[in-house]
């Protein structure tokens, strides 16, 4: 059953469509990520979820009711903001029993649920801190945990993971995956980070411009990308896109490789002129571009490092291919279409 | 070699500017000597007035201990003085300052004119206080009094038996400490602005995701956060008003029958209008250890109670 639907949503801030009719649902227990550039609006979809906005027009329904006039207090959902919104005036053990308190949980229930909480997340040490005193991965745990013990039947997460630096980001990215496996909520889980996206939703929302461009599992959304928009959004670097007859054609870097390394399958032999190469350590990165087909960005090649760069010279031109099974094919109107 | 051996030592003098060692002191000279002109002389020659025997008719020094201030301690009209200081300040704070919250809570919200709502609240901090107090004298005069008028108007007051806003000592005191809640009005309003626009966003959301109506957020969320701000106001507010001397002075002369003097104008009405400095003086240091425990006081919580 979904956890959360919405449907038809709009919001209009002052002539400018922020959420242009998305329709969407989050199962029971599900890790649903919604990924878009900056300003795309899921920021603004989440927060009418959470009913923090009110949408212009549309329906949002939470555990099969419609939620759209209750406060978000009545709405069954947790959230956690992206600088944590923590109490700076509380002890992490009273920012934690906040949400209890207002819904006039006895003490010793609040107690119980606060250890709980805090013992699940390991910050019980840090009970009687202020959340000045914790570092950003604290700060993070413990907004967790005051958004967990309210028993939510949704977790919403508004980019939780942005304030942390790029090391501690990697740890706390499977941590808080490890943790909704535990707890089982279903969890909406706002991104701009691609990565993040895809380790850790069982399903992705990409969204652009207001508009929802695709839902499905990290390997359907790059596998197979409904559109030119999600297709170049995701990957680093992401898909090559070349003109053909009536629309393009897309190919991962990682799959158009040196001709010799695709012996058997039938491939499309594209003659590539390396530019420059990059070394980032487990990968080449090779630049440069197509013989005779316009791009419609400079083309790109993904070469494992153990793969040999034998002969492969800047300036020159080399036979690459790509298997046919691996090209993608997009309508005039940036589509995905099966076939040319 | 040699050439650059030479070329070495050239005047430096252009760069002394660079040498915070010199420029800090140069800098804060003109702070240091500001203070000590216009604050620590004033004051120790107060102290030292206090202590000796010294009126503008006989100017020469004589030592008398603390006579001056038994003296005015066993003064009926400085001990009334004392008590009204504390209900002039008290009564003020209070007033302005929850006025204050209160405006600045209607002018957070969004509503059209809000610019020109915002510049009228700030406006008796802008009007000269001799001006604004004409105006309000106007208003408790005892023919005139448009406040009057209006309770009469309403049914609510006796035609015959107007009241004396200025005449009668205990409206007298309403009626200074009013208008100084007034002046410090537009103070509270800013103060608590600030305040409120300080709070970041994400902390009040969360507070209503959590569960917190109007006033848990107001009371447990919003007032802790901005505490530290309200302290410095209420600091500032505090020492401004024990000093004070122009509403009181403008609006009542001390009067009526030195029923509304605060300890400022007292001390003016002593040691400047009637030459008796000493006796003045001792008048005015009488504020000094109550501001003084005051502000320690305060700035403690505030240290204590630092986000």
């Amino acid at each position: 059953m979904a956890a959360v639907a919405v449907n038809e949503i709009r919001k209009t801030f002052g002539g400018v469509n922020a959420v242009n009719g998305i329709s969407l649902e989050a199962r029971d227990g599900e890790f649903m990520v919604l990924l878009g550039p900056s300003g795309c609006g899921k920021t603004t979809l989440l927060r009418i979820i959470a009913g923090l906005e009110k949408p212009t027009s549309g329906q949002v329904l939470i555990d099969g009711q419609v939620v759209n006039e209750l406060p978000p207090r009545g709405r069954g959902i947790a959230m956690v903001f992206q600088s944590y919104g923590l109490y700076p005036h509380l002890t992490v053990w009273k920012n934690i029993a906040f949400p209890l308190r207002t819904q006039g949980t006895a003490t010793d229930e609040i107690k119980r649920k606060v250890e709980w909480a805090a013992r699940l997340l390991g910050i019980d040490h840090l009970a009687q801190r202020r959340p000045r005193e914790l570092s950003g991965g604290e700060r993070q745990r413990v907004a967790l945990a005051r958004a967990l013990v309210r028993d939510p039947t949704v977790f919403l997460l508004d980019e939780p993971l942005s304030n942390l630096d790029a090391k501690l980001r990697a740890s706390a990215r499977s941590e808080l995956k490890q943790f909704q496996r535990t707890v089982r909520t279903a969890t909406i889980y706002v991104t701009h980070d691609q990565v993040e996206a895809m380790g850790m939703g069982d399903r992705i929302a990409v969204i652009d411009h207001g508009k929802l461009r695709q839902v499905g599992t990290p390997s359907e959304i790059y596998e197979h990308p409904a559109d030119e928009f999600v297709a170049t959004f995701l990957g680093t670097p992401p898909m090559n896109l070349i003109e053909r007859e009536g629309g393009s054609m897309g190919f991962r870097p990682e799959n158009f490789l040196p001709k010799e390394l695709l012996n058997g399958a039938p491939v499309i032999e594209l003659p590539f002129r390396v530019d420059r190469v990059e070394y980032l350590g487990s990968e080449h990165i090779l630049y440069g571009e197509l013989e005779g087909r316009a791009a419609k960005r400079e083309v790109t090649a993904k070469l494992p490092a153990h793969a040999t760069l034998n002969g492969i010279s800047p300036g020159a031109w080399h036979a690459f291919a790509v298997r046919e099974t691996e090209l993608r094919y997009f309508d005039p109107e940036g589509r995905r279409t099966q076939r040319p | 070699m040699t050439a650059i051996a030479i070329e070495a030592p050239r005047p430096k003098s252009r760069f002394l500017l660079d040498r915070p060692e010199l420029v800090g002191p140069l800098f804060i000279a003109p702070a240091i000597l500001y203070i000590f002109v216009l604050v620590a002389l004033p004051f120790f020659l107060a102290l030292y007035y206090s202590v000796s025997a010294f009126t503008i008719f006989d100017p020469n020094y004589q030592f008398v201990g603390l006579n001056n201030f038994i003296d005015v301690i066993d003064s009926n009209i400085f001990r009334r003085t004392l008590i009204n200081t504390f209900i002039f300040t008290i009564g003020a704070q209070i007033i302005g300052l929850l006025l204050g919250k209160f405006a600045a809570m209607l002018l957070m919200q969004e509503f059209p004119g809000r610019g020109i709502a915002r510049a009228l609240v700030v406006l008796p901090w802008a009007v000269p206080v001799s001006l604004a107090t004409l105006a309000w004298l106007w208003m408790f005069d005892s023919l005139y009094s448009v406040i009057n008028w209006t309770f009469v108007a309403l049914g609510l007051m006796d035609p015959a038996h107007r009241w004396q806003w200025l005449g009668q000592q205990d409206l007298a005191m309403i009626a200074v400490t009013v208008v100084h809640a007034w002046r410090l009005f537009p103070f509270g309003v800013v103060i608590f602005i600030a305040g409120f626009t300080s709070v970041p966003k994400d902390i009040l959301d969360a507070a209503t995701v959590d569960g917190a109506g109007f006033w848990r957020r107001n009371y447990q969320i919003i007032l802790p956060i901005i505490a530290p701000i309200i302290v410095i106001a209420l600091i500032f507010g505090t020492v401004f008003t024990f000093t004070d001397l122009s509403v009181v002075y403008l609006l009542t002369k001390g009067g009526p029958i030195n029923g509304t003097h605060v300890l400022g104008s007292l001390a003016f009405q002593v040691g400047i209008l009637s030459g008796d400095v000493a006796h003045g003086a001792a008048i005015c240091l009488f504020l000094f250890p109550f501001l003084l425990v005051a502000v320690v006081f305060l700035l403690r919580v505030l240290r204590r109670r630092e986000i």
